[in-house]
């Protein structure tokens, strides 16, 4: 699979950074081909993923590192759909445990688990897996076939 | 986010503004909870006209708001969502359970 970068960010797990990728992203998604609606819902993705890592893996100390990659990755499957968005996140919090990666079910009124939902909904592609001592999730968001540029 | 509150009558109105996330929703789910729990005022109304994007930890404290408003028999209500902030609400399946209108005089009518 081909891989061309498109932005690479390093940043501290401080949340008033949050603002700053939003700006980024809808930026970066609508120049990918995104339309209004996909741009929003990528964005809402890597700012949960972002979100989940400064709460959960960094338990809200603000000057841990955060790697940001993304790129455009070439779409090998035949004309079901475009090109990828990929988005790589990697943390040095401690090794999170995939059961808790499930996020809750929806039928509760309740506060909190809802990143983890937000992320899948929005998502085509979305990988977690923990290689030399840091936490890797991967996103990828797939382009129409008809909206590739 | 920029927070503030009016009183019209026996009614809390906060005025929100720009992006509701991790940064600052601690701040909005004190504030509603403070007028809700501990002001027990009667109806306490969200404008989220300005608000442009609410995350999860948003709406955590927005579902905070209506569980203490509904503890103390009060009512709760969001009015003027943007497409984003409507949404997400809609995404986890919570739109239905708030009160929502599309605007303050709605919001406010008897």
């Amino acid at each position: 699979m081909s891989r061309d970068v498109l932005l690479k960010l390093e940043l501290r797990s401080d949340p008033s950074m949050l603002c700053v990728v939003r700006g980024a992203m809808e930026r970066l998604t609508e120049a990918f081909g995104f339309s209004a609606a996909e741009c929003r819902s990528v964005t809402r993705a890597v700012d949960e993923a972002l979100t989940n890592i400064m709460r959960h893996a960094y338990r809200g100390q603000l000057d841990r590192p955060i790697e940001m990659f993304c790129g455009r990755v070439a779409n090998q499957t035949g004309g079901e759909r475009g090109d990828g968005f990929e988005v790589l996140l990697s943390d040095e919090g401690p090794a999170v445990d995939p059961a808790k990666l499930r996020g809750r079910a929806l039928d509760e009124i309740k506060p909190g688990g809802l990143g983890l939902h937000f992320i899948r909904q929005s998502m085509d592609v979305v990988e977690f897996k923990r290689a030399n001592g840091k936490n890797h999730l991967r996103l990828i968001k797939y382009l129409p076939p008809a909206k590739q540029s | 986010m920029q927070i503030s509150a009016r009183r019209i009558d026996k009614i809390t109105i906060f005025d929100v503004s720009g992006d509701i996330d991790l940064a600052n929703s601690p701040e909005l789910r004190k504030a509603l909870l403070k007028e809700i729990k501990e002001s027990r005022t009667p109806r306490v109304v969200m404008n989220l006209v300005k608000v442009r994007y609410i995350d999860s930890s948003g709406v955590a404290s927005l579902v905070e708001g209506l569980k203490a408003s509904r503890d103390a028999g009060t009512r709760f209500i969001l009015f003027g969502l943007s497409p984003a902030a409507r949404e997400v609400l809609q995404l986890s399946r919570l739109l239905k359970i708030f009160e929502v209108y599309d605007n303050e005089e709605q919001a406010l009518a008897p």
